[in-house]
């Protein structure tokens, strides 16, 4: 196993910014998850490192050795397809054995790793099968087996469980991160799932129009946001932009009667305030709940019932009629009804 | 049954009897010729039937030997256009080549335009090259112009197949020409076994280029068929022309057998 660095990668299609001065670590046997929406780059970082991808700029080196310019079929990292390319006109056998026939291996070694493979990914019985005959959740296995049989230096999954329905994903998503730390893969995973990223990975990063706002373990992504699209991206968000002030010096921001400090460096005429649904608690408006920090008032507007929980769609008393967000409670209150919204510190960020 | 039912029922009869009509109703006269010994106007049917011509045409050294020249022309063809168009097809499919569409038009060229004068021209140049009057300048000229199909229909097959199966072979190692004869070449079959069909049938057929470079030293079936025609030997040429269409129908037996539509939707990955 190894370690992945990449520096200052470029890579332009016309206006686009596919990969702009991308660099970080993958350490030895870690995960880290790339999230983004589509078109961020997160899936020519992967290409790239898997070597399909032609750098306008910047190196990638594996375990110190610049490899910015071998050839993909020499680099042994092995690529996890989106749409796992399986090839049709062979068993799911052959398909699994032919980067072990190419690594020189002799018949009873191929029949032995992939009888373990197959055995670790609990799929065995399929050997002979075409991958047109096998299931979406099948057919996923088959292409990790493939990728993993031949023990590559590094393991690179472009959104893996994405074509698979969201019960299955659940599983195999501890599935995944309990086979990576078994095998200690160097492993990078690109997925638009922030869920899913934050849940699986090492360490987390997040990118947007070919850069890189920010890497971290998934706990500081999640607790401190260093960007508006981050703390957006992030979770089920509310962004209220407003119009803040600035008095003795300092900038501020009003929603309702609450009055909140915004830090130095936001632009006053523009100020966004990010805190996530499942982070506040609501209680009728002549109540307090004692332990929060900030209380606005509004009116309830809509509703939603999720089953664990119900979905308020709160309109805020603010000069602005028009700012609603949303809250997830599990008191049940009706509409029309007035109610007071209870925020911690922490939990709110001011861009 | 309904009514519209009914009415679309008739309706298909109608399509049915016409499309019979036109297909086998000049079939069944070609086959009616080929056994013909004695056929005067205005009888409906021959009024002496016998194997003569056909026996003849399998013993009689000319017209034999002129099915035997064009199958061999057609095999030869068949494998010069395939090792010609399938490389160049792969080009065109996976690299943006400089000037492509000139290049795709390029092969167009011998197709596009009427054959009668493109062929005569062909024919005085090959005069000077010795490539009249024999197989070679036929054989010449039909890759050339079959080049069109063969890599039309190569170049869509191998579009068809997804890049990442590709990708998935030399990203665990396989180097660029392993890759595509173990996995691009193999789900290419369909393709190129439709290509090859085309282009033999098509050599098979072809007669304008076959009669103006060949002709007179050496007759293909179907200039062989048009000069006995020309001598009123009705019988020699429909007997020719029934050989000529047994290999369309064997291969739509073998197309209906062996390219399973399964295979070829394995193709769309």
């Amino acid at each position: 196993m190894a370690t992945v660095v990449t520096k200052g990668l470029k890579k332009f299609y016309g206006d686009v910014h596919a990969l702009d001065d991308v660099s970080l670590d993958i350490e030895e046997g870690t995960l880290l998850a790339v999230i983004g929406p589509s078109g961020s780059g997160k899936t020519t970082l992967l290409r790239s490192i898997a070597g399909f991808v032609k750098l306008d700029a910047g190196k990638i080196y594996l375990d110190g050795e610049d490899i910015t310019h071998v050839p993909p079929e020499k680099r042994n990292i092995s690529m996890f397809f989106q749409n796992y390319a399986l090839w049709p006109h062979m068993t799911v056998y052959n398909n699994i054995a032919y980067g072990l026939r190419l690594r020189k291996y002799n018949k009873n070694e191929i029949a032995e790793k992939i009888r373990w493979v197959l055995q670790l990914l609990d799929i065995e019985g399929l050997e002979d099968r075409k991958p047109s005959q096998l299931s979406g959740g099948q057919q996923q296995r088959i292409a990790l087996a493939r990728a993993i049989v031949v023990e590559p230096k590094v393991l690179l999954l472009d959104e893996p469980l994405s074509n698979l329905d969201a019960k299955i994903r659940l599983r195999i998503r501890f599935e995944i991160k309990a086979l990576q730390q078994k095998l200690r893969l160097t492993t990078l995973y690109v997925t638009h799932d922030q869920e899913e990223a934050l849940s699986i990975a090492d360490k987390v990063a997040i990118m947007h129009n070919g850069k890189i706002l920010q890497i971290g373990d998934p706990q500081e992504i999640y607790t401190k946001p260093a960007t508006l699209f981050v703390a957006d991206f992030v979770g089920t968000n509310n962004v209220i932009e407003k119009k803040g002030y600035v008095r003795d010096g300092v900038k501020f921001v009003n929603l309702g009667k609450l009055v909140l400090q915004a830090p130095p460096n936001v632009d006053v005429n523009k100020v966004n305030i990010v805190f996530r649904a499942d982070e506040v608690e609501i209680e009728r408006r002549n109540e307090e709940i004692p332990g929060y920090d900030y209380r606005f008032d509004g009116t309830i507007s809509g509703k939603l019932y999720m089953g664990f929980k119900f979905r308020y769609e709160v309109t805020v008393d603010d000069e602005n009629k028009d700012i609603k967000v949303i809250v997830n409670s599990d008191k049940d209150f009706s509409i029309g009804d007035k109610i007071g919204v209870f925020l911690k510190k922490d939990k709110v960020f001011i861009f | 049954m309904s009514k519209t039912g009914l009415g679309k029922m008739i309706l298909k009869i109608i399509v049915m009897v016409i499309i019979l009509f036109v297909i086998l109703g000049p079939l069944f006269g070609v086959v009616l010729w080929s056994f013909a010994m004695k056929w005067y106007w205005p009888h409906p049917i021959p009024q002496e039937m016998g194997l003569k011509y056909w026996s003849e045409v399998f013993h009689r050294g000319r017209v034999l030997d002129s099915i035997l020249l064009s199958l061999e022309i057609a095999c030869i063809v068949v494998g010069l256009s395939l090792i010609i168009a399938s490389p160049a097809a792969y080009g065109f499919s996976r690299y943006r080549l400089p000037f492509e569409k000139i290049l795709l038009v390029l092969f167009l060229m011998p197709q596009a335009f009427p054959q009668l004068p493109i062929f005569i021209n062909i024919a005085a140049i090959f005069s000077h090259y010795h490539l009249t009057g024999n197989m070679w300048g036929i054989i010449f000229v039909h890759t050339m112009a079959s080049l069109v199909f063969s890599v039309w229909i190569i170049t869509a097959t191998f579009r068809a197949i997804p890049e990442e199966l590709e990708q998935v072979a030399l990203n665990l190692g396989a180097s660029r020409l392993r890759t595509f004869f173990t996995i691009t070449l193999p789900l290419a079959v369909p393709g190129l076994i439709a290509s090859a069909i085309f282009v033999f049938l098509w050599s098979m057929g072809e007669f304008t280029g076959a009669f103006f470079i060949g002709a007179p030293f050496i007759q293909t079936a179907p200039v062989m068929m048009y000069t006995a025609a020309m001598g009123y030997n009705m019988q020699t040429a429909s007997v020719v022309a029934l050989i000529l269409m047994a290999p369309a129908i064997i291969f739509m037996v073998v197309i209906e057998k062996y390219l399973k539509a399964e295979y070829i939707a394995g193709l769309g990955g």
